[in-house]
């Protein structure tokens, strides 16, 4: 029972990083604080998918996709954990000064397609496609998704260790600024990785938190230059949530179009001068 | 051959070392708010582009068990950027407990601040304050140092400090 219902959640929880980019929920990793000093510091974890930035409101993140490095790339535990109906949490122990990240990442197999106006989706692993028996459901399309959620956090100086990419997907690497190092009124760059190599030409759209407050968004969405790095202002403090998406046509899969979807997402502290 | 060295040797001593006297006072004005804890202060030198070239005082909750102030050191978050985060707490001559409301004034040991090995240019005294459940100030005084030429340096805070003022007396 309790496995069913992990499921189910699970399940919603993809279900919400649904294709359509505009109708498309937020996932997002917040910490308490991404700025620590002291010994053995605890950083707590609410994380979510969510139409307002950072309020859950709609769908807890699966808490088992969470994974935690430490500063010397060795799994820290995960702890506290409780995922609720609309928002999980836990904790993380700072025990070594450096850069933590956490992250959920996965990869999924989906098809999208069109009964009546109403666009329908599946989501399972790709062995099971072809017992859905979805073939000649109209505007039938198949995905391959590749998506990584993370957040880092920092006790003491700043490190890089974590953010070395792992070569899949999409990711975020220390260009100029370190996540954990920003300030209001200040440019910070950053560098976008495909797979590992330079992300050129990648929109990258970035979000301030408490959007829940202001009747604009006031999305900024900046490019990737060819060496695949983009420039931020912050012109004020708070918390922003960063996504970049890339969609590509993947050939067939099956007889059905495939398209190939890779997100990255990241959230951030930005502190007053 | 052996005069040579006994010769340069008093040039040498007559400019490492410093005879004069440093000073940094700080004032921690008194507020009236319904919570009150004492701030956190860190003051440093550092040249106009913003690199810390001394630190002079940093004040945090020394005296707590398990060094559960330096949870806070954090908040005083230019020094902690600019040098705390890569400092190893506590610092001789340099942090110490929190100070009550006044004025208070700090002679800066020459073995934290030697003005004799500051080359000469514009520099400015930083003072940050942070107060737990309060704000956070941060003062810049600028001064020029010639090497020799007395500094005399000081400013009003408005809200988290009262007069700083950080004085060189050759």
């Amino acid at each position: 029972m309790k496995t069913m219902l992990k499921k189910s959640l699970g399940i919603a929880a993809l279900l919400a990083l649904s294709a359509n980019p505009v109708l498309a929920h937020r996932f997002w990793i917040i910490p308490s604080t991404s700025v620590l000093s002291g010994e053995n510091a605890w950083v707590s974890f609410d994380a979510a998918i969510s139409n307002n930035l950072f309020f859950a409101n709609h769908v807890a993140a699966p808490l088992q996709s969470m994974t935690v490095t430490g500063p010397d790339g060795k799994a820290v535990e995960v702890q506290n954990g409780k995922e609720g109906k609309i928002r999980t949490t836990f904790d993380i122990e700072l025990a070594k000064p450096g850069t933590y990240k956490v992250a959920s990442v996965r990869s999924m197999f989906s098809a999208q397609w069109k009964e009546g106006e109403e666009v329908k989706r599946w989501r399972g692993p790709a062995a099971e496609f072809a017992k859905q028996d979805l073939k000649g459901k109209p505007e039938l399309k198949v995905f391959e998704n590749h998506t990584r959620v993370e957040t880092v956090v920092t006790s003491g100086e700043p490190s890089s260790e974590v953010l070395k990419p792992t070569g899949k997907g999409l990711e975020l690497v220390v260009e100029k600024n370190h996540p954990n190092d920003l300030f209001a009124g200040e440019k910070a760059s950053f560098g976008l990785v495909l797979n590992g190599t330079p992300a050129a030409n990648v929109k990258v759209t970035v979000v301030k938190g408490d959007d829940r407050y202001r009747n604009e968004p006031g999305e900024t969405i900046v490019t990737t230059n060819d060496k695949g790095v983009f420039e931020v202002s912050f012109s004020e403090p708070g918390r922003y949530w960063l996504n970049a998406t890339l969609e590509s046509e993947a050939g067939e899969f099956e007889g059905v179009p495939m398209g190939r979807r890779v997100a990255y997402t990241t959230t951030f502290e930005v502190l007053p001068e | 051959m052996k005069r040579f060295p006994l010769a340069i040797l008093p040039l040498l001593a007559a400019s490492a070392a410093f005879a004069g006297e440093v000073k940094l006072t700080i004032e921690i004005p008194r507020l009236e708010v319904a919570e009150y804890h004492r701030p956190y202060v860190a003051a440093w030198i550092q040249t106009p582009d913003g690199n810390v070239t001394k630190n002079l005082a940093v004040w945090y909750a020394t005296e707590m068990k398990d060094a559960e102030g330096e949870k806070w050191l954090k908040d005083i978050r230019q020094w902690w950027r600019k040098s705390g985060r890569s400092l190893k707490m506590p610092v001789d001559g340099v942090s110490g407990p929190t100070k009550p409301v006044g004025s208070h004034t700090v002679s800066v040991p020459v073995k934290v601040f030697d003005p004799a090995a500051l080359p000469a240019g514009d520099y400015e005294v930083v003072v940050e304050a942070a107060r737990e459940v309060g704000g956070r100030e941060m003062l810049r005084l600028p001064f020029k140092w010639d090497g020799h030429a007395a500094v005399d340096a000081s400013t009003q805070g408005k809200t988290e400090l009262g007069k700083i003022q950080f004085t060189i007396t050759p």
